[in-house]
């Protein structure tokens, strides 16, 4: 049997997640440090935008891609503002970011519909990208790719083997513990909701950049909200994060090859296969309920009052 | 909603409040528009929404138009139309498929508000239908795709198994084998109007599995992109898309709503504004297409051109018998040609359609 239909699939799949990815991973550590910000759709599309933007206007895809973190990273510090600093509720506050960003970023994006840019450049490293199989997959990815690897990794290990990641979880689980020995809260906070701007940030600026390059409104179409469903079927561990990603990723793009390949299947239930299999997953994490409450932040969507 | 409609309703209240405190009555009448996608889309959408453009355009100052955009087909929709009835709309046009009933249920709570629903199937008193023979512009692109293809296998990038795509897609595959008997069509199906994401996906997938033109029944130009970064061929949807898609597009299907939209204003504005059903196609200039790609042979885009002046002058009807359903039974006999009722319901693929069609 040949591999050969392998490779493009697999090169598919691992556009799918990458979005997701680093969208997932952000709203991790925002979460970790007892946020919740629902606002993640809102952030990838000012993200996705602002690299757009970025990227036509100085043709340089590192200014791009900052530019997306930045103003992934400017939506969270309003939100930082809105929830930290005047602890507005946080559920209605992501909730309003989302809209807010719906709005501007088609506000932002209103001259640059309709206008393409060149997809994001690939790896091509002669000789390892012409291998077989392996060397596309390994070696032909953009730089957004590998970065979304490094970025789960890196989380992981600062969650779990850095003494700051040890701070950031402290304070997830219980803020009033961590600010009596002298941490600030608040302060901890803005850094870890404003991480998870970035990150979303650089997740819609893979859309516009490299996904599909181009600008449309509304282009993140729902992965935002995925992308906060990931963190509850990965108990929010990073790894889990990643492997959700990439299943979810997986499954719409195997379900699209087997309706191409003529499978008998009603495509609608081929279609909500992921969310199937994501529902399915959670349920069977949640009957085993200590995997949860062991990795859920304790505090998470609670407001922090710090005592006077 | 956003920030334009925001701005446009505060502009209105705006005018109001002053006609008001002037005295006068007459203010500008308002004209609605519920769009399914972003006008940013490039595709179905901003279509509607040029033609939006074009009544401000045509009755200036006499008429004030606002749009929601991104409006979810279902409950969400009954709210908007009833909320910009409710808000002294004159005519409001709602531009999808799943707005039919909530349109007309609100319909029946405003029966001085006009109503127009683009795609549908039921009337009221004040609730006209209008829509566009895009399969006529299908068959048209389908005589190209059948001698431009090498593989022999069309892929298509279907949103929603209705009969308006199904038709689309039926009508183009007969259009290919008429002039080259070997084509096949695959469909995937992406169960929604508009993800680029997605819609790209899906291209991805259909070209691995050997496609080498792939159409489209959605609404962004991201499956054209593809077609480009993959060197393949493809064809625009909606709107001219060759901007994405310089290399592969070798035309595209144009909505123009424009005529009719200022038509049917200026009709509610005089009075004579009557419930009808429209459905129109290259003929009334409500489906155009795109300039043809110079990598088309000369032969070919004379065969197209003849194709779409015949269906302009009526000797050619894109679904003339004989045609066989998949199963290889006889849907049409020869001499005859499907009537409306029958295409406006069509669920079934002809011959030449692989996969089965989701019901």
């Amino acid at each position: 049997m040949s591999y050969e239909w392998l490779v493009p699939v697999i090169l598919t799949v691992i556009t799918a997640a990458t979005p997701l990815v680093f969208a997932g991973i952000g709203e991790l550590i925002t979460e970790k440090s007892g946020v919740l910000n629902l606002g993640v759709e809102g952030m990838m599309l000012v993200g996705a935008v602002s690299a757009f933007v970025a990227a036509t206007v100085t043709g340089s895809y590192f200014i791009a891609i900052l530019t997306g973190a930045l103003a992934g990273m400017f939506m969270a510090f309003l939100f930082g503002i809105l929830t930290l600093s005047l602890m507005a509720n946080q559920v209605a506050t992501g909730l309003a970011l989302t809209l807010f960003g719906v709005g501007l970023s088609s506000l932002i994006g209103q001259d640059y519909v309709g206008t393409p840019v060149a997809a994001l450049a690939k790896l091509n490293i002669s000789g390892l990208t012409d291998l077989p199989i392996i060397g596309p997959i390994l070696f032909g990815q953009d730089v957004l790719v590998y970065l979304s690897f490094v970025s789960v990794i890196g989380v992981s290990w600062f969650l779990y083997k850095t003494k700051a990641g040890l701070i950031l979880r402290a304070v997830g689980d219980s803020h009033n513990a961590a600010h009596s020995i002298g941490y600030s809260v608040i302060g901890i906070r803005y850094l870890a909701v404003m991480f998870g701007g970035a990150m979303s940030g650089i997740g819609g600026a893979y859309l516009s950049l490299a996904y599909t390059p181009m600008w449309a409104e509304n282009m993140t179409a729902g992965r935002g909200w995925i992308a906060l469903a990931l963190i509850v079927f990965a108990t929010w561990k990073p790894g889990l994060v990643l492997v959700g990603a990439y299943m979810f990723g997986g499954i719409t793009i195997l379900q699209l090859h087997a309706q191409a390949a003529g499978l008998d299947l009603p495509s609608q239930i081929l279609s909500m296969l992921p969310y199937l299999a994501t529902v399915i997953v959670l349920v069977l994490i949640s009957k085993d309920e200590s995997r949860i409450r062991k990795h859920a932040p304790a505090c998470i969507g609670k407001i922090f009052h710090p005592a006077a | 909603m956003k920030l334009k409609t925001i701005a446009s309703l505060l502009g209105a209240v705006a005018v109001a409040g002053t006609a008001l405190m002037a005295g006068t009555a007459s203010a500008e009448d308002k004209v609605g528009f519920v769009y399914v996608g972003p006008v940013g889309d490039h595709g179905w959408t901003y279509r509607h929404d040029i033609g939006r453009q074009a009544v401000e355009k045509a009755l200036g100052d006499k008429v004030k138009t606002t749009y929601v955009e991104s409006v979810k087909e279902g409950p969400d929709s009954e709210r908007v139309i009833r909320q910009m009835a409710a808000d002294g709309h004159k005519i409001i046009f709602t531009t999808s498929f799943g707005y039919m009933n909530p349109t007309l249920k609100v319909a029946k709570s405003f029966p001085n508000v006009k109503f127009e629903h683009a795609t549908g199937f039921k009337r009221a008193d004040n609730v006209s239908t209008y829509s566009g023979r895009f399969y006529e512009g299908r068959y048209v692109v389908g005589k190209i795709a059948g001698k431009m293809t090498k593989s022999n296998i069309i892929g298509y990038v279907g949103s929603f198994p209705i009969p308006e795509v199904v038709r689309g897609i039926n009508a183009t595959i007969l259009a290919a084998r008429s002039v080259n008997p070997d084509v096949q069509v695959k469909v995937a199906w992406v169960n929604t109007w508009y993800d680029p994401g997605k819609e790209g996906d899906a291209a991805k997938a259909l070209i691995d599995q050997g496609a080498d033109i792939i159409l489209q029944h959605t609404d962004s130009p991201a499956p054209l992109q593809v077609a480009e970064s993959r060197g393949v061929w493809a064809v625009g949807q909606a709107s001219d898309m060759h901007h994405f898609a310089p290399k592969a597009q070798l035309t595209a299907i144009i909505d123009n709503w424009d005529p009719y939209y200022v038509a049917r204003t200026k009709a509610a504005l005089d009075g004579s504004w009557k419930s009808m059903d429209t459905w129109s196609g290259l003929k009334d200039g409500m489906v155009t297409l795109a300039k043809f790609n110079e990598a088309i042979p000369a032969d070919v885009i004379k065969l197209a051109e003849e194709t779409r002046d015949g269906i302009i002058d009526g000797s050619i009807h894109p679904f003339a018998g004989p045609i066989k359903k998949q199963d290889g039974t006889l849907a049409v006999k020869e001499g005859e040609t499907l009537d409306d009722g029958t295409l406006l319901g069509m669920d079934w693929y002809v011959e030449g359609v692989q996969g089965k069609l989701p019901k």
